[in-house]
């Protein structure tokens, strides 16, 4: 077996200048992440010296089987920690030959948003907190859970230590590591208060790179489980009853919000957002019903209030913030499935370019 | 450093092999004989100094218990030396039974640095403690206090110094019994389990092992280890620490500790009487000395110290740590919670002094007192305050002086 190892270890450069590229694309149901490799002559850090690729659409929901072929067109680039050298992960979205992103490709209307001059003039930052349960293979019952029976309450494991406390660590540590080896921009990790769950955090990224690096850290998430025999689960309430569900926590800020006087801009931006509540819940993720109870630290779905320091709330807004008068917020609605395309283009559009 | 470390301990889990519950992570699933095993290791322990300034900073701190750990990283953008150019956090004080779900927010503010020996490279530590967002130390936030302790002049001109002995035992996961110990029984009698070796004398000893190098890579002052009387149970001593670092340095190896019986899939407890009957407890022995007591003269300065400890046993023994009254019965080589005593070479008493110091007439003390699961910044400087701040009156010290037979 060890003569396996090696070969996956050989370190190509010394041999030939070619590199290996795996493009990456979001599937059918919006949140099954697909990858395939192909050979490159040589070193490449510019997306758009990369060749468009195409894929097998009937295959992925995404196409009929007498006209099955999707084009992948490569957005962004970053270091492959699988492979290494200068082999490279290649984030791409899905268009008809026709040249028309097909109805799954949430990414070419979110760059159209981040490139109107006036959310560009606006500098908007993200910084998404990604949740997410790890289960035992077979069973699906999370990490550490006796299979048949729960652990004892929550209480324990929020950034708890311990054989008892915190299952399934390495797994965590190795794609923080792998993350900013690839050149995403991992900003912290955390045990949750569910055992078994854990959160990353992402950000803060301008624009449309907070959709491109979080896919691409979420699909070396699911990697590192695969190798580690794991399932990675983004379902907003993986277990009913006195358990957290999993969401994913978006903080946002624009040039404005940032400046002297921005905390008037946030109360304005919070305001627009209230009077959207329905249209972004439902593009928050599915299933986000089971999770904001209003228990939990989640503010119920049919409601919309914000507060200071406050998990309860559906926009939280820090104490430094308050104290400073500028600075960002926290949309706390978004569930852990949810399209990060859709959720900050969509926060975007509401607080810069929509008009009540 | 670590691959070798924990390809060991990854050997021990084997040969206990698959009758471990599955619901244990098995960092064993790295067990397999398959190529997969590698990359996953791989990452773990990848250098990422080539690749990015960026370090990863794992911010600990103490939770609502006054006893759990917590932590979570962070990435900071280049290598630090000291704990003033990192900067301060939060957490959500809600889930951690410190702050109230409307207004959660606690703040950490970084007070010691320490090298990171699970991700290595330039990575760190950072003991924090926790206050409110006006400035406030929280009411678990112990260090805060023990810091004014040790930052006003008269305790700092004595230079006081610690060496604590912190003793711990191990427990098979989700039994709850002791390591070594068959499940449903028990092993024979203390006696052949003190420093002893042997598959049936000393179970753990690669968490202890993986520890003391952790503890020395990490820069934390341990100077020692050994296995207890009860088997199962280990100690390992930090010391001498100036003042407030004595519990930055314990508590970095607590974590530290908790963090790899993590890995090893067993469960540490610092209970100071885990098994009840004729088994030894956990203790937190807690050597002392201020400069006089180390200098000509010193033993007189001891015995005056003793005497003003004497005198405030209750308010030492209430800080001394939760539980305490199971362990401290006048047996197991300890003395009763209700009594004060001192003695050369006693360890049946409350205070014990090394014949090397009665013989040199100075040096240090050793209050055996604390519990396992003591709070060394409440114990150190307390020890600091009775001793160097604290005057009695003259009636009570001359009445305490003749009970313990002490001419000061």
């Amino acid at each position: 077996m060890s003569l396996l190892a090696d070969l996956q270890n050989i370190n190509l450069s010394v041999s030939t200048e070619k590199i290996i590229a795996e493009y990456i694309w979001i599937g059918g149901s919006g949140n099954d992440l697909r990858s395939k490799a192909r050979t490159l002559s040589g070193p490449v850090t510019d997306p758009a010296k990369l060749p468009k690729w195409n894929y097998d659409g009937s295959s992925t929901g995404q196409a009929p089987g007498e006209d099955s072929e999707v084009i992948l067109y490569p957005q962004a680039i970053f270091k492959d920690p699988f492979r290494r050298g200068d082999n490279i992960l290649v984030m791409c979205d899905a268009y008809t030959p026709g040249g028309e992103p097909i109805p799954t490709n949430k990414r070419f209307n979110a760059a159209k948003i981040f490139s109107h001059p006036e959310v560009a003039a606006e500098v908007p930052w993200y910084g998404i907190e990604q949740e997410y349960t790890l289960l035992q293979k077979d069973v699906s019952w999370p990490l550490g859970w006796p299979v048949g029976g729960f652990p004892g309450p929550q209480g324990p494991y929020y950034c708890g230590i311990g054989a008892d406390k915190a299952f399934g660590r390495d797994i965590v540590d190795a794609h923080y590591k792998a993350c900013l080896y690839a050149g995403i921009n991992i900003s912290g990790i955390n045990g949750e208060v569910m055992p078994g769950q854990w959160e990353f955090q992402v950000g803060p990224a301008v624009g449309i790179s907070a959709g491109d690096e979080l896919w691409v850290a979420r699909y070396i998430l699911e990697r590192i489980t695969e190798i580690a025999g794991v399932v990675v689960s983004f379902d907003p309430k993986p277990i009913k009853g006195d358990w957290n569900g999993a969401g994913a926590h978006t903080n946002y800020s624009t040039k404005s919000m940032r400046n002297t006087g921005g905390y008037d801009v946030i109360k304005k931006a919070i305001e627009k957002l209230g009077l959207r509540h329905k249209e972004h819940i439902s593009a928050y993720g599915e299933g986000n019903e089971r999770r904001l109870t209003g228990r939990h630290e989640t503010a119920d779905i049919n409601t919309f209030c914000w507060g200071v320091a406050n998990r309860g709330a559906s926009i939280r807004v820090g104490r430094d913030t308050e104290k400073e008068g500028k600075g960002y917020f926290e949309d706390r609605r978004p569930a852990s499935n949810m399209d990060p395309y859709v959720v900050t283009s969509m926060i975007a559009e509401t607080t810069i370019l929509w008009k009540p | 450093m670590t691959s070798k470390l924990w390809n060991s301990l990854l050997l021990n889990q084997r040969k206990k092999g698959t009758s471990r519950s599955s619901a244990r992570f098995r960092v064993l699933a790295l067990q397999s004989e398959s190529s997969t095993v590698n990359r996953l290791k791989d990452l773990l322990n990848l250098d990422i100094t080539p690749y990015t300034d960026k370090i990863i900073a794992e911010y600990i701190w103490i939770g609502g218990s006054g006893i759990d750990l917590r932590s979570k990283s962070r990435t900071i953008s280049k290598p630090v030396k000291h704990p003033s150019e990192l900067p301060k956090w939060n957490y959500d004080g809600s889930s951690t039974g410190q702050a109230p779900g409307e207004d959660s927010e606690v703040i950490l503010y970084p007070q010691a640095i320490f090298k990171d020996p699970f991700r290595g490279g330039n990575n760190i530590l950072v003991i924090c403690d926790s206050y409110t967002p006006a400035g406030e130390p929280i009411p678990t936030n112990k260090r805060h206090g023990a810091a004014e302790i040790f930052s006003s002049q008269k305790v700092i001109n004595e230079v006081p110094w610690y060496g604590i002995e912190q003793e711990y035992t191990l427990l098979q996961t989700n039994v709850k019994w002791p390591l070594g110990w068959p499940v449903g029984g028990y092993p024979g009698p203390q006696g052949p389990y003190y420093c002893g070796a042997g598959a049936d004398k000393s179970f753990g000893r690669d968490i202890s092992d993986a520890h003391y190098k952790a503890c020395l890579y990490a820069g934390i002052n341990i100077s020692g280890t050994n296995g207890e009387v009860m088997p199962g149970q280990w100690e390992y001593q930090v010391g001498p620490s100036v003042g407030i670092e004595a519990g930055d340095h314990i508590w970095c190896s607590r974590y530290i500790l908790e963090r790899i019986t993590e890995q090893a899939g067993v469960v540490l407890s610092l209970d100071p009487k885990p098994i009840e009957g004729d088994w030894n407890g956990a203790g937190c022995h807690t050597n002392y000395s201020t400069k006089s007591m180390r200098e000509d003269g010193g033993f007189e300065v001891i015995k005056k110290a003793i005497l003003n400890l004497s005198l405030r046993h209750e308010e030492h023994i209430s800080a001394y740590g939760e539980g305490n009254e199971r362990r401290l019965t006048g047996k197991h080589e300890t003395a009763s919670i209700d009594t004060f005593s001192w003695g050369v070479a006693n360890r049946g008493c409350s205070i014990r002094v090394g014949r090397d110091t009665e013989k040199n007439g100075k040096g240090y003390l050793e209050d055996r007192r604390p519990a396992s699961n003591m709070d060394p910044y409440v114990v150190t400087s307390l020890l600091a305050e009775t001793t160097i701040l604290w005057e009695p009156t003259l009636e009570a010290e001359a009445l305490a002086a003749q009970k313990l037979s002490l001419k000061v």
